[in-house]
């Protein structure tokens, strides 16, 4: 008996190593372990065997089978392992082959730079409101201090839906509204469409967009409004930006200043871009007048605040170096995939 | 506003700044300096010579050699101009010299010219006699150079000096960009007063003498003023024996550098005070000015006036004219009358130096249509106080000049005195308005500089009438800020209590908007919120239509920009047919904007602004593309129900058969479809294209942040499919409705999984076919409980003729 299992574990092996695929493995796997196979065989021929010498005969015929598994199972690991390998060679690819893209759309410029201008204020705890853009002439002119046949109304040129309503000039209306419903303090941004009747050209354009900026609390003071714009002008153009504050005049601020920012383009030497100057004009400011608070309602001696305004267009046109304002209207998928 | 920098220094004599500093500084310190003109930028090595000696060239009739003594030495100069002589004093540039320009007007090259010696046809010559044009200027602004010509100085200038310094050419002119607010800026003297300041020197304005003869002018004129809110001062003096001729160089030199033409003494007399002191003034020939009176009053509806650029102009009531004592001589503060002008023999001048009512100059000057020096002056509000001063400014140089003998006093009708205004000074508010800490003295000190009083005994600020924008504490600090220096500020962050920065909830659901849309492939377009009323046609919307209500502009740009728009696709349309027109292909855009649209008519209160989330799109993708980025969004701010289709949608700027409202909780929440071919064929679109609008206030109503785990789902679904035979005109969203409607509470979705129209299905029908999907939350499902479910959702589609295939 043990002779006969020496053969069939001798040529059980010897098959396996011949084997050279997995199907002739299984073949071998059927031929010697299966139901029909020959240990199968050895074991049912076991009542023949006496009965004292069975459980050794058993164990013979165990440990044969052990043999044989292991035997398989190391070589069908290794052949596998080899056809993996023979596979992964074959379907190497040519990785500077073109992508796949899935073509996602693009934000518009404008929005671009006031989710930027947005993102920076709503850090410092600003509120994003808005306001109609069809506005009383009330709002827009009277309760910022620019009464009725003042010259800043025709430097605006304002469109008239009729004698009270107009089409905003500016955000600054917003800014009324809000100190009017005398929720103190204040701090907020206005972004949004404003209008005036400059005909189409490369820098104008009778619809643009500007974002208003008021604080009002107490004790707010011009010093504030310089830290503020200048965090600002940092944050959106670059820890290395300059900021230079000049005295200017606005009608609903006192003091008020312009706001020039070091030219992100050469730093503040001097180039094509800020015309040779370093800097570039980039917002309207100051202290919100007295009057403008009184007619709002808000005690100027108790209460004080600042104001801003930017120019949304320009700050898109400097940052993405946009030369012509019309492509801002013109939504040619050209322009618009460049953001 | 320009002036030059030798006209500041007249009156600050101790300034000594570059052209770039005094910018610099003169800007930080509020007066801003646009730009400045280095009238000698491209001059150099040029000086007075004077040719000692002219011969004929040997080889070129049109040529002459002259000998030129420029004071070191005597060079030799070939010349072709015509108009040199023995003894002529020209300017001579020299040898590695610059000039401006070519000797024609107008031929100024950048950079300059350089002269370098050279031989004309053979001859040596060391340098060039200039004209007044290759110096950079011309024979406006140098009346005395000849046309086509070398310039000749007069006989007493200096052989070997500097004759840029000697043209006045050594001056720089600046542009400055004066606030409406700093009237007072839109003098000479004005920024001479901010400059003295800015740098800390002494100012010293011109000191006006008495002038006038032993006579009264009362005996010369009479002045009545009729309006005097629209002219609240009228000076008068009167000049005889007027002797026309050229103003001195001096004056003509500092006219010349802010640009305007020297003509004769009168002439540029009123042009000198008008920038120097910022007050225009008229000259009338009082032998024209009938019974010797001048009244001031209010023009005639439609009257008719001729003025003195020869033009006829009609009047209204409110233009105030000034008159004799018979007819109109004068707009006030616009222009004078052709019947009243200065002409070469004029023996006796009325001079007039008034202040009008800014507002009604600027009005008029509209209705005119006339815009001069003067109303541009006038209109911004001038100092009544000024115009004294200026009337007497210019008697005195008419007395200087020589110019005609003026009579003694002034007839000045003045009848509301203008006071200084006092404002209450308080150095703590400053310092808290400003985030500074400075002295009391220190402030009191700047507000010296620009001749602001300051009476101690009230703590008050005087502020002379010529400075009309102070009036309180805030106007104070300004003075106080740029004067410190708005550089030397300290910057801080406000302090107060921390609030709370946030969006919106309209404004977060737009940026999800965007974010969806993008996602889906579309780009961010804008357009404008004014159209044409001709956009209703293209669109197809009836005569009738509530669509054709709009809010109107008065004063649009053109009828393309006239009407607010009350349908977002027009700007939508116009983007892909520029698109198509350029041959972009597949082109997806959406925009986010306001639609206008009025409560009543005419406007009585503002227009409900509604903001539409308008998408559109050609090229790949179809109706069901467009509808998917609908359900997308939808889904994405909180919006779980089913939306449902409406065929019937009535868009006449849509296809008929491909367009749906959007129904929302059986709501209309917006629209899409095919646009309409007729449209698309009018917009230059040549591509089926697709749009949806989403009215974005009714959105608002279900969009939600809110979301609540619900679980995943333990239990095995049991699907079942169906397969039916549907009359055609039965939409398969009536076949969900039913299946939504009867599904009961374990139907968790259903989905199409087929739809077949054709050869095996009978005429008039179509194949379609569900998954329809059941689960329980918390057990497996029995077979009883599917099975019921089934039965009642078949039941109903078979009431509706649906066929059911087995």
């Amino acid at each position: 008996m043990k002779d006969r299992l020496d053969q069939i574990k001798k040529d059980a092996l010897a098959q396996i190593e011949a084997a050279d695929a997995l199907e002739k493995l299984n073949d071998v796997k059927v031929k010697y372990l299966g139901k029909k196979g020959e240990l199968t065989a050895v074991l049912k021929s076991m009542k023949d065997v006496a009965p004292e010498d069975r459980p050794k005969v058993g164990q013979m015929v165990n440990e044969t089978r052990a043999v044989i598994e292991e035997m398989l199972e190391a070589t069908k690991t290794k052949m596998e392992k080899a056809i993996r390998e023979e596979k992964l060679k074959q379907e190497v690819i040519d990785v500077t082959l073109p992508s796949k893209k899935s073509s996602v759309g693009h934000r518009h410029p404008n929005n671009i730079a006031l989710e930027e201008v947005e993102r920076i204020f709503v850090g410092m705890g600003y509120e994003v409101v808005e306001g109609p853009e069809v506005e009383y002439d009330l709002y827009n002119f009277e309760k910022l201090n620019i009464p009725a046949d003042h010259p800043a109304k025709d430097e605006q040129d304002t469109f008239y839906i009729n004698k009270d309503i107009v089409l905003r000039t500016q955000t600054s209306p917003v800014q009324a509204r809000v100190m009017e419903q005398g929720k103190l303090p204040i701090r907020m941004i206005a972004p949004g469409r404003v209008f005036r009747s400059d005909e189409v050209d490369a820098t104008h354009s009778p619809s643009f967009h500007q974002i208003e900026g008021l604080v009002i609390d107490k004790n707010v003071s011009f010093s504030d409004l310089k830290g503020t714009l200048e965090e600002f002008a940092k944050e959106l153009f670059g820890p290395e930006t300059k900021t230079k504050f000049r005295p200017h005049h606005f009608p609903f601020t006192e003091p008020s200043a312009e706001v020039d920012v070091s030219c992100f383009k050469c730093g503040g030497k001097g180039c094509r871009f800020c015309k040779g100057s370093g800097w570039i004009e980039i917002l309207g400011c100051g202290m919100v007048h007295p009057h403008v608070l009184e007619m709002c309602g808000i005690d100027p001696e108790e209460y004080t605040g600042f104001a801003f305004g930017v120019g949304l267009e320009r700050i898109a046109l400097l940052k993405y170096e946009i030369d012509d304002m019309r492509l801002l209207y013109e939504n040619d998928i050209r322009f618009l995939k460049q953001f | 506003m320009n002036t030059s920098l030798s006209w500041i220094k007249a009156y600050v004599p101790d300034l000594d700044v570059t052209a770039q500093e005094y910018t610099d500084a003169m800007t930080l310190s509020g007066t801003k300096v646009e730009g400045f003109e280095e009238l000698d930028a491209d001059l150099e090595k040029i000086v007075i010579g004077q040719i000692d000696k002219i011969e004929k060239h040997p080889d070129a009739d049109k040529l002459v050699v002259c000998q030129v003594n420029v004071g070191s030495e005597t060079v030799q100069i070939v010349t072709g101009a015509k108009n040199v002589f023995e003894g002529a004093k020209v300017p001579v540039v020299l040898d590695g010299g610059r000039v401006a320009g070519g000797h024609e007007p107008g031929q100024r090259v950048a950079g300059g010219i350089k002269i370098k010696k050279g031989k004309l046809r053979g001859v040596e010559s060391y340098g060039m006699m200039c004209s007044i044009e290759e110096l950079g200027s011309d024979t406006n602004m140098y009346p005395e150079a000849p046309e086509n010509g070398i310039y000749i100085f007069p006989e007493d200038a200096e052989v070997g000096a500097d004759a840029i310094k000697a043209l006045g050419r050594d001056d720089v002119v600046f542009e400055y960009e004066i606030t409406s607010n700093r009237v007072d800026c839109y003098s000479v003297v004005g920024i001479a007063r901010e400059a003295a300041a800015t740098f800390g020197k002494k100012f010293c304005p011109p000191v006006v003498t008495e002038t006038g003869n032993g006579e009264d002018v009362n005996d010369y004129v009479k002045v009545t003023v009729e309006n005097t809110e629209l002219c609240p001062r009228y000076c008068a003096r009167v000049v005889k024996n007027i002797k026309i001729g050229p103003s001195p160089e001096w004056m003509q030199r500092r006219l010349a550098s802010v640009g305007i033409r020297p003509i004769n003494n009168l002439v540029d007399i009123t042009n000198y005070v008008m920038e120097e002191y910022g007050q225009p003034m008229h000259a009338y020939d009082l032998d024209t000015i009938v019974d010797r009176h001048i009244v001031v009053k209010n023009a005639q509806d439609g009257e008719k006036f001729i003025t003195l650029d020869g033009q006829e102009r009609e009047m209204d009531k409110d233009v105030l004219m000034i008159c004799d004592g018979e007819k109109a001589i004068g707009i006030a503060g616009i222009m004078g009358g052709e019947n009243s002008m200065i002409t070469d023999d004029v023996k006796t001048m009325l001079f007039e130096a008034a202040c009008f009512d800014g507002v009604n100059i600027r009005k008029s000057s509209k209705r005119v249509g006339l815009r001069t020096d003067a109303s541009g002056k006038f209109e911004k509000g001038l100092d009544p106080n000024n115009a004294k001063a200026a009337i007497d400014r210019a008697c005195q140089l008419i007395e200087e000049m020589g110019a005609g003998e003026v009579v003694g006093g002034t007839v000045d009708v003045y009848s509301k005195v203008k006071e200084p205004v006092r404002v209450p000074f308080d150095a703590d508010k400053i310092n808290a308005m400003l985030g500074t800490d400075l002295s009391e003295e220190q402030m009191l000190a700047y507000f010296e500089k620009i001749d602001l009083g300051y009476d101690p005994e009230t703590k008050e600020v005087i502020a002379p009438t010529f400075r009309h924008d102070l009036f309180r504490i805030a106007d104070l600090a300004e003075e106080v800020a740029r004067f410190y220096g708005y550089d030397n500020i300290p910057t801080t962050l406000p302090s107060g209590e921390a609030t709370a920065g946030k969006l919106s909830f309209k404004l977060r659901i737009e940026q999800i908007a965007r974010d969806i849309a993008e996602f889906c492939g579309f780009s961010e377009g804008m357009s404008y919120s004014f159209e044409s009323p001709k956009v209703f046609d293209k669109l197809l919307i009836p005569a009738d239509s509530e669509l054709r209500r709009t809010v109107d502009i008065m004063n649009p740009l053109g009828e393309d920009y006239s009407v607010m728009r009350t349908v977002s696709l027009n700007g939508m349309l116009t983007s892909l047919a520029t698109n198509y027109n350029r041959r972009n292909k597949n082109v997806r855009l959406y925009e986010l904007g306001n639609i206008y649209l009025p409560k009543q008519l005419p406007l009585t209160e503002l227009p409900e602004e509604r903001m539409q989330f308008t998408l559109g799109m050609y090229g790949d993708g179809d109706f069901f593309t467009m509808k998917g980025v609908v359900e997308e969004f939808f889904e994405k701010i909180g919006m779980k129900q089913r939306e449902t289709y409406d065929p019937n949608a009535g868009k006449p700027y849509l296809h008929p058969g491909r367009q749906a409202n959007i129904i929302y909780d059986g709501k209309v929440v917006g629209y899409l479809g095919e646009v309409h071919p007729e449209v698309a064929d009018t917009y230059g679109i040549g591509e089926r294209a697709y749009v949806a609008v989403i009215d974005m206030p009714e959105i608002l109503e279900y969009a939600t942040f809110d979301r609540k785990y619900e679980g995943i789902a333990k239990y095995p679904a049991v699907s079942r499919d169906i397969s039916m035979v549907v009359p055609k005109e039965i939409l398969v969203g009536q076949i969900e409705d039913v299946i939504a409607a009867k599904g009961g509470k374990y139907l968790e979705s259903f989905a199409l999984f087929d739809l077949y129209e054709g050869a095996q299905i009978k005429d008039g029908y179509k194949s379609v076919a569900y998954t329809i999907v059941f689960r329980a939350k918390d057990r497996t499902l029995e077979e009883a409980d599917v099975s019921a479910a089934m039965e009642k959702i078949l039941k109903a589609l078979e009431e509706m003729e649906i066929e059911l295939r087995k």
